[in-house]
């Protein structure tokens, strides 16, 4: 840690944050400082902790261990409103307002000026039209808030935390679903408020507008703290590194032996592939017995590619092959019959079955293949079960046992053996070692290696740059939605995908704004 | 700019419905007429107006017409078996019904169970508790009731406001002015947008659930002695069925089922026209009664696709900024 913490400009501390769900650790040990008056940046890709920091110190989540101390005196809210009650404010980015109540009473609900038992109606329009002056707009109060664009809904938000007297002001990706404009209206806030003295954490992906807007960085990785720095003296190299990669030297000699690079049969082509406003047209070959990797930050097209590929999102525009023949991918069904196969990030939610056995999670995607009239027999689930359950490893090797049950990595297994059991000819992973423990890593690694030798194509996502190295036989670098390189052979390396991410960003990020 | 709000559209419907049954009926528009329509529906009219709050904060309450079946017994019995003065029994039976609703709001807020089921469990309490009471029509001859059903304001025309008519539009009146001015209204609204947010935004949301129903159930009160004036009369079987002519008044009064969207005048509205198409009925004496039900329903139906479609125009553009923003 460079930046020792001075605790007479800190306004909120948080120290050695430490937070657990089930197995599975989202903070260890988190240190977080945020000074009055300046604008912070929470940095890290999907699973860092960002969100889980920010619901534990507004009291969302319990925590395991750590402090928090605002103003330098120690507060534990239990809830959101308690947070705010002490003086800090999150604003997400689904708004947490009432779009059927006026601007008016959304800013005043539950305080609003009284008289004789009465709303003072024109008062509290007055005080609204007021409070939301200083944020430079101007807006008929009385109208509905859900008939103003999400912008204005989030200056309002921000007006009526700022209203309550809030001290800290957690901004959780709120300019996601903001144009250019509206982007420059909230940081021109952001700016005022911080010089009132209030501290702005700002949680985004957009380096862009971090460095815009931003006087300090932290960056979490893995649930744990990489670092704090001043934005202004941070490479945007740096920054990537820090939020992707290990130190180079580490990684650099732990790419496998390059395998030998032979012709291999093209399993599924997309040529001038894409869909406006989701990723832009890029050209794709997946080979038998491929490894391809997906790489880029947060937000740069990885899943979105993944999705246009697998089918669960329409293309536009482009034309798909499979073993040379145009096919149509309209829906995950499509490509379920051509024989793809798509593991998704959110494995809770898009993938396993908790309450279900492994051996119903496994049998499913091939029952849903089969069709509800051809029945797999019982026997026929217990065999396939237990084939996979052996071959995968997975532990403990009772098919019976409902899949909540088990560590991360083994439902992560669970679900590649749901894919693998109806004979894929092309797997798409997303992401598939997060959260899950260092030793199932390199035995999930292991995996897909072995998969790729029985000739599977495989595309695989992950924001562990030394992972994708070590795996894949080719890799594809995306930027701003777009595909930007590919990477083969002895090219491919952490340095070379780094840089690729992080080359001239600002020039096309402002190209794509003009 | 999202087109005609709903309460215009109810209001549009009441004044050419009224003038069609005018042309057919000229005296259909006559003040006695209108007049007698008001004391027939006035406690329809106070219940309705208890219904509203309870759907704007996102709830339902299927209990108010067994507890209007249980007031009227519980009044009847009080005055005529028990002895009771009936200003004594009006006062007992209104803090019963209170508590009664209070005590449903307060098992849908701790519990965290829907108000469908807990009401309907109220439904059925109420009206099981007022057979036990008397299973036969008790008649009122307190010397009150005769006073109260000959009140009556002349009107010019021949009309006559009477007594619970004038209880009625108070009613409403008060209820409008509760909703649109008062913090507890803004609450009632915030409820039904999100309990959740509204939480979050220091709203007291067991609190107001507890007093929103507590209301309901009060109003229902006072409608059951409203109807026990109407009829000179306690039965355990009156009023079977009117929590849903209730519910239909405030739907089509243009407040929106799932809660956030409504008003009191609406409602008082919707109620009106309820009442106009049985004086229709009623004028043409050919037809039957039961045509009520059905021309509540149609216009009931036609309602509830209308204001599907404003939801739907109301998303649309958000829908649209969605998919253009990548």
């Amino acid at each position: 840690m460079e930046n020792s913490p001075d605790s007479a400009a800190s306004l909120l501390e948080a120290r050695g944050i430490s937070k657990s769900f089930g197995a599975v650790r989202a903070l260890q040990q988190v240190d977080f400082t945020l000074r009055a008056g300046e604008i912070h940046a929470l940095l890290g890709e999907n699973g860092a902790g960002k969100s889980t920091l920010i619901k534990v110190i507004t009291g969302v989540f319990p925590r395991d261990a750590g402090i928090v101390r605002l103003g330098g005196e120690e507060v534990a809210p239990r809830s959101a409103k308690a947070a705010l009650q002490a003086g800090i404010a999150t604003v997400y980015q689904e708004v947490n307002l009432l779009p059927n109540l006026s601007v008016a009473q959304n800013l005043f609900l539950d305080r609003q000026p009284m008289r004789f038992g009465m709303v003072r109606e024109g008062e509290m329009r007055r005080r609204a039209k007021a409070l939301l002056a200083d944020f430079g707009l101007d807006i008929d109060v009385s109208a509905p808030l859900g008939n103003y664009s999400v912008a204005i809904q989030h200056v309002t938000a921000i007006a009526r935390a700022v209203d309550l007297s809030a001290r800290v002001l957690i901004l959780d990706e709120p300019t996601a679903s903001l144009d250019r404009h509206e982007v420059e209206i909230l940081f021109r806030i952001m700016r005022q408020l911080a010089k009132r003295g209030i501290g702005i954490v700002f949680v985004s992906h957009f380096l862009d507008q971090v460095y815009e807007i931003s006087d300090r960085i932290t960056v979490l990785r893995n649930g744990r703290l990489v670092g704090e720095r001043e934005t202004a003296s941070l490479l945007r190299l740096e920054l990537i590194r820090m939020m992707l990669g290990r130190e180079l030297a580490e990684t650099t000699s732990a790419r496998a032996a390059t395998r030998e690079h032979q012709a291999r049969e093209v399993c599924a082509s997309f040529e001038s592939y894409g869909k406006s406003g989701y990723v832009a047209p890029f050209n794709l070959e997946l080979r038998h017995g491929e490894v391809v990797g997906l790489a880029g930050l947060l937000g740069s097209g990885r899943t979105e590619t993944a999705r246009l590929v697998f089918g669960a999102e329409r293309a536009d525009r482009g034309q798909a092959r499979v073993e040379g023949a145009p096919v149509r991918l309209h829906s995950p069904r499509d490509g379920v019959r051509h024989g793809f196969g798509y593991c998704p990030e959110e494995r809770k939610t898009d993938g396993i079955v908790a309450e279900l056995t492994v051996r119903e999670n496994i049998v499913l995607a091939l029952q849903a293949k089969r069709g509800l009239h051809r029945p797999l027999s019982r026997r026929e689930q217990d065999e396939i079960a237990s084939r996979y359950v052996k071959m995968l490893d997975i532990r403990p090797p009772d098919p019976e046992r409902p899949v909540g049950l088990l560590s991360g990595g083994n439902q992560q297994k669970v679900l590649l053996a749901r894919w693998l059991a109806t004979s894929p000819r092309l797997l798409v992973l997303d992401e598939p070692t997060r959260g899950i423990d260092v030793g199932a890593h390199a035995e999930i690694i292991r995996l897909i290696r072995e998969l790729c030798d029985d000739g599977l194509a495989l595309l695989v996502i992950s924001s562990e740059l030394d992972e994708i190295v070590t795996y894949s036989d080719r890799v594809v670098v995306l930027r701003d939605r777009a595909h930007v390189e590919e990477l083969a052979g002895e090219a491919i390396d952490v340095g070379n995908i780094l840089a690729a991410i992080a080359v001239d960003s600002v020039a096309v990020a402002l190209e794509a704004h003009t | 700019m999202k087109g005609l709000p709903p309460v215009l559209i109810t209001a549009i419907v009441l004044v050419a419905g009224f003038a069609l049954c005018a042309m057919q009926f000229p005296n259909i528009a006559s003040t006695r007429v209108v007049g007698n329509l008001l004391t027939d529906n006035a406690f329809l009219g106070i219940v309705a107006t208890g219904m509203t709050f309870v759907i704007i904060s996102g709830g339902i309450d299927l209990s108010v017409g067994s507890v209007i079946g249980f007031t009227t017994v519980f009044v009847a019995l009080a005055i005529e078996r028990w002895g009771m003065p009936p200003l004594v029994a009006f006062v007992a039976i209104l803090a019963l019904s209170a508590a009664f609703g209070a005590a449903m709001g307060a098992v849908i807020h701790v519990f965290d169970l829907p108000p469908f089921i807990v009401t309907l469990a109220g439904m059925f309490l109420a009206r099981g508790a007022s057979f036990l009471l008397s299973t036969e029509s008790v008649p009122i001859t307190a010397p009150v009731y005769s006073t109260v059903s000959d009140f009556a304001l002349r009107v010019p025309g021949g009309g006559r406001l009477t007594a619970v008519a004038i209880i009625m539009l108070t009613i409403v009146i008060g209820g409008a002015l509760l909703l649109q001015l008062t913090r507890f209204g803004a609450n009632v609204y915030a409820l039904g947008g999100s309990r959740a947010t509204a939480s979050l935004m220091g709203v007291a949301v067991g609190r107001m659930t507890v007093k929103i129903y507590m209301l309901s159930s009060l109003l229902a009160g006072i409608a059951g002695i409203v109807f026990s004036f109407y009829t000179s009369a306690g039965y355990s079987l009156s009023a079977v069925g009117v929590e849903l002519d209730s519910i239909a008044a405030v739907v089509i009064g243009g407040t929106l089922l799932t809660g956030g969207q409504g008003s009191v005048i609406g409602t008082f509205l919707g109620v009106l026209i309820q009442g106009m198409i049985q004086t229709y009925i009623n004028f043409d004496g050919t037809l039957s009664s039961w045509w009520t039900k059905i021309a509540t329903g149609v216009l009931l139906f036609a309602f509830i696709a209308l204001q599907q479609g404003l939801v739907a125009l109301a998303r649309r553009p958000v829908a649209k900024r969605a998919g253009a923003v990548s």
